[in-house]
């Protein structure tokens, strides 16, 4: 069984990573629309927690999982506007403005857990997994890719809908165009501010449901600081991922199958300290970011856009 | 939202288009002052009138970016009121802008479908809008492949893709805000072909310049402005460029320059044999050996993008030579920093002066001393004189005619032609041994040109060698004492100055040797 290289090891991580996944899936996603249209986001961390504690606390009192999602989206939401009020309409620096909400919803969200839950960490029914009807009963393969909950299969449904959105509709044009020129998008008739909120609202909504997948799609309990980091992660992997949806899948499977391997190795006794293999994804990350070339960033990236006066 | 895509026939086509009476006061400065101007079907109205004069706020106007505080704009006799581009595009008015509106890492057909409603939304139809598209192309003899990047294109292309973008918007009046002042002589000789073709079609075209000989080649009527009011709306018949010019500036100018022979001394800048790479890492300058002697000009003339920007770079220290040596005075300094060629007694105006010349948030004072401030009498043991920075400041801005409210002003809030001059003032009163100039006066007006012009001319004769580097073949005819034309990163041929004629220079420009011409 102390065998690293057996099949049943294998597949395990690579399952485990598959499911790992998800939530950078969410954030990842919502980050690149924030980033495709100019908005760089920070906060992507504050508004994980506030969705994951939302969500959390919607489904400990009604047991409704659809309803929690949605908790956690209208809350992702809100947050969003709040970011797109502050950097886009008052036109504020976008990283200090994305600390502060990150500051907010982890703050926030600690707060609402000891008045609300009296600070105990508590357990809900969360998403099971949903076998696929005939590919489920795979030896291996079926366990690993067919044996996942909702959620899960969500996530990976939505890197082709963002595709599609981004590059194959007259609204992705508009968004890729106000994240390069917005100056030439505005004097198109596009409306730089409509869109920038757009944005900033979608990757609200998807941070809040990532949020969630913590909370009632994979440990199903609530705790502080849950998420450990994972927002921050997903906004360098959208620079890891050269700005493409396709970019975003790679690097998210690429950093938890690195985060499933060192919890493996763990659990396998493997003999390094568990704090270097705890290293291992964020030296990953900033690896891969040394050597990402930014050739394909948006060129007005957190600037925010003023009609020039001259 | 409204529909965006108008077909021609259900809007009714502009036939004539009159602005009267407007004004449009900022604070602090009256920019247009009961301003008139009327274009009608089929005609070029040329729009000039030098920097500040109030063109570009006029035309914005047009164009729904600002609201006139009082006047009246009049399509086909009816007034209209926009508000914004959207309603002006709606009513076909297009404007192509002196810096391209396009996206650059987007394809030309996604520039031209930007922002318009598809026939199958909500998703993309770039099939049709290029089929769309490339009947306009055929119409206006424009070439163009509809699927390369924007960052692929030339300047001249890029040209077209907007003004496909505006045809394909239903444009009947065009406006043109400076077209030509990224261009090639050749590419404007080809562009003016266009909006000849454009007028015959009816279209309406209002072409904003500065160039005298731009105006009178290609518009049928000729508005000026000058200060914020329209001076004079002339035919463009048996006019000429020093009538032009005077309308223009106010008071005569001249536009030949003469010149006394050079006294040529040593050579102070030699340049053997230089290799430097662009930005990508490919070389952009292919093997340059110059010689300057003190008290000439040596004129770089070149199309834009054939490594003049590279060498300048490189002669000023801010980007590595990958072969070669550089030698001021007989001292090789071809890995010395910028502050140890400025110390060797280099200048340097750099060809983007907004960005590497001067520091827009700084005041006139600070950006006067940006390179001497450690030195005495501007500081002593660090501590800044204040009182020595403004004198020698206020001299500077007086012998150069600066035009600025207070020292302290920040250059930001200073027109194209005096922040030049504030730089040229700066870089002169160093006395310089050696001075590159790159694009001095490129988008600066022709009363603060003149002024740079004289000014390069004195330097001369106090014995300066000089490296002028311009795609303005007009200046670097009128100021040369030698040119070296540059193609793909090498020195084509090196011709006597005040011989040269514009024909043969074009021809070296585009990579015709000098012996290939006869």
């Amino acid at each position: 069984m102390n065998n690293l290289f057996s099949a049943a090891t294998i597949f395990g991580i690579i399952g485990m990573a598959i499911r790992l996944a998800m939530p950078y899936l969410y954030a990842g996603l919502g980050e690149l629309f924030n980033q495709t249209a100019g908005c760089f986001n920070l906060g992507v961390e504050g508004i994980m927690m506030m969705g994951a504690f939302s969500a959390f606390y919607v489904v400990y009192q009604t047991g409704n999982l659809f309803l929690g999602i949605a908790a956690a989206a209208v809350i992702g939401l809100f947050m969003g506007l709040i970011m797109s009020l502050i950097s886009v309409t008052f036109k504020a620096a976008q990283g200090i403005s994305g600390i502060g909400l990150t500051m907010f919803g982890v703050g926030l969200s600690s707060l609402l857990f000891k008045t609300l839950l009296q600070g105990t960490v508590q357990s809900v029914a969360g998403f099971a997994p949903l076998k696929i009807p005939v590919l489920g009963d795979i030896p291996f393969i079926g366990e690993t890719f067919f044996q996942n909950n909702l959620m899960v299969y969500l996530a990976y449904c939505l890197i082709p809908v963002c595709s599609v959105v981004l590059y194959k509709t007259t609204l992705g044009l508009k968004i890729r165009s106000v994240g390069q020129n917005p100056q030439a998008a505005d004097t198109l008739g596009v409306s730089v501010i409509k869109i920038r909120y757009l944005c900033v609202c979608i990757g609200g909504v998807l941070a809040g449901i990532a949020g969630a997948t913590f909370s009632i799609a994979n440990i199903n309990m609530f705790q502080e600081k849950m998420t450990n980091g994972t927002g921050y992660i997903a906004v360098a992997l959208v620079y890891f991922s050269g700005w493409k949806p396709k970019g975003v899948l790679f690097g998210a499977l690429l950093f938890s199958f690195v985060n499933a391997l060192q919890l493996r190795m763990q659990v396998l006794g493997i003999n390094i300290p568990s704090d270097v293999a705890m290293m291992l994804p964020y030296i990953l990350t900033i690896i891969t970011l040394v050597f990402v070339q930014g050739r394909d960033a948006p060129a007005a990236l957190s600037v925010p856009y003023e009609r020039s006066e001259n | 939202m409204s529909k965006k895509y108008y077909p021609a026939a259900v809007k009714q086509p502009i036939k004539q288009l009159q602005m009267i009476d407007i004004t449009k006061q900022f604070p602090g400065v009256l920019a247009n002052d009961h301003v008139n101007l009327e274009v009608r079907a089929g005609e070029i109205l040329a729009l000039l009138g030098e920097n500040g004069a109030g063109k570009s706020t006029l035309m914005k106007q047009l164009y729904g970016l600002y609201q006139p505080d009082s006047g009246r704009i009049l399509i086909n006799g009816k007034e209209c009121h926009f508000s914004s581009p959207t309603d002006v595009i709606h009513a076909g008015i297009g404007m192509i802008h002196q810096h391209f509106m396009l996206v650059s890492n987007l394809t030309v057909r996604e520039n031209v479908a930007l922002g318009l409603k598809s026939s199958r939304q909500p998703f993309l139809d770039l099939n049709i809008v290029e089929k769309k598209m490339m009947e306009i192309c055929d119409t206006y003899n424009l070439k163009l492949n509809p699927r390369a990047y924007i960052w692929q294109l030339s300047v001249g292309e890029q040209q077209r893709v907007e003004i496909v973008k505006t045809l394909y918007r239903g444009a009947d009046l065009l406006i043109l805000d400076e077209p030509t002042a990224v261009l090639t002589p050749q590419e404007v000789d080809e562009f003016f072909q266009i909006l000849r073709k454009m007028a015959q079609e009816k279209h309406l075209i209002i072409f904003i310049s500065h160039k005298l000989h731009e105006v009178l080649a290609i518009s049928d009527r000729v508005t000026i402005l000058r200060d914020g009011r329209s001076v004079g709306q002339r035919e463009n018949k048996n006019l000429t460029k020093a009538e032009l010019a005077q309308m223009m500036v106010g008071r005569p100018v001249v536009l030949q320059y003469e010149r006394a022979a050079p006294s040529v001394g040593d050579v102070k800048l030699k340049i053997e044999d230089v290799w430097v790479r662009n930005d990508w890492g490919e070389d952009q300058v292919k093997g340059v050996s110059l010689e300057i002697r003190s008290g000439e000009i040596l004129g770089l003339a070149g199309v834009s993008g054939n490594g003049q920007r590279e060498l300048a770079e490189a002669l000023a220290g801010l980007r590595k030579c990958s072969k070669g040596r550089i030698i001021i005075d007989s001292i090789e300094m071809t890995k010395a920093s910028p502050y140890e060629r400025i110390l060797a007694g280099q200048s340097y105006i750099p060809e983007e002066r907004n960005k590497e010349g001067i520091i827009r948030e700084f005041d006139i004072m600070e950006n006067f001393i940006l390179e001497d401030h450690d030195k005495i009498p501007y500081s002593k043991h660090w501590i800044l004189n204040f009182s020595n920075i403004a004198a020698a400041t206020q001299k500077a801005v007086d012998d150069f005619s600066v035009k600025t409210p207070t020292l302290s002003t920040k250059v930001k809030n200073l027109s194209g032609g005096n922040v030049q001059k504030l730089i040229l003032a700066r870089e002169l009163n160093r006395n310089p041994k050696i001075l590159i100039a790159a694009q001095p006066t490129r988008g600066v007006d022709i009363g603060a040109t003149e002024y740079i012009h004289r000014r390069l001319l004195k330097q001369r004769s106090e014995g300066t060698a000089t490296l002028l580097i311009s795609e303005d073949l007009d200046e670097i005819r009128a100021l040369s004492d030698r040119i070296a034309v540059i193609f793909e990163g090498r020195i084509i041929g090196i011709v006597d100055g005040p011989t040269a004629t514009a024909e043969k220079l074009g021809l070296m420009m585009a990579g015709v040797q000098e012996e290939e011409q006869k």
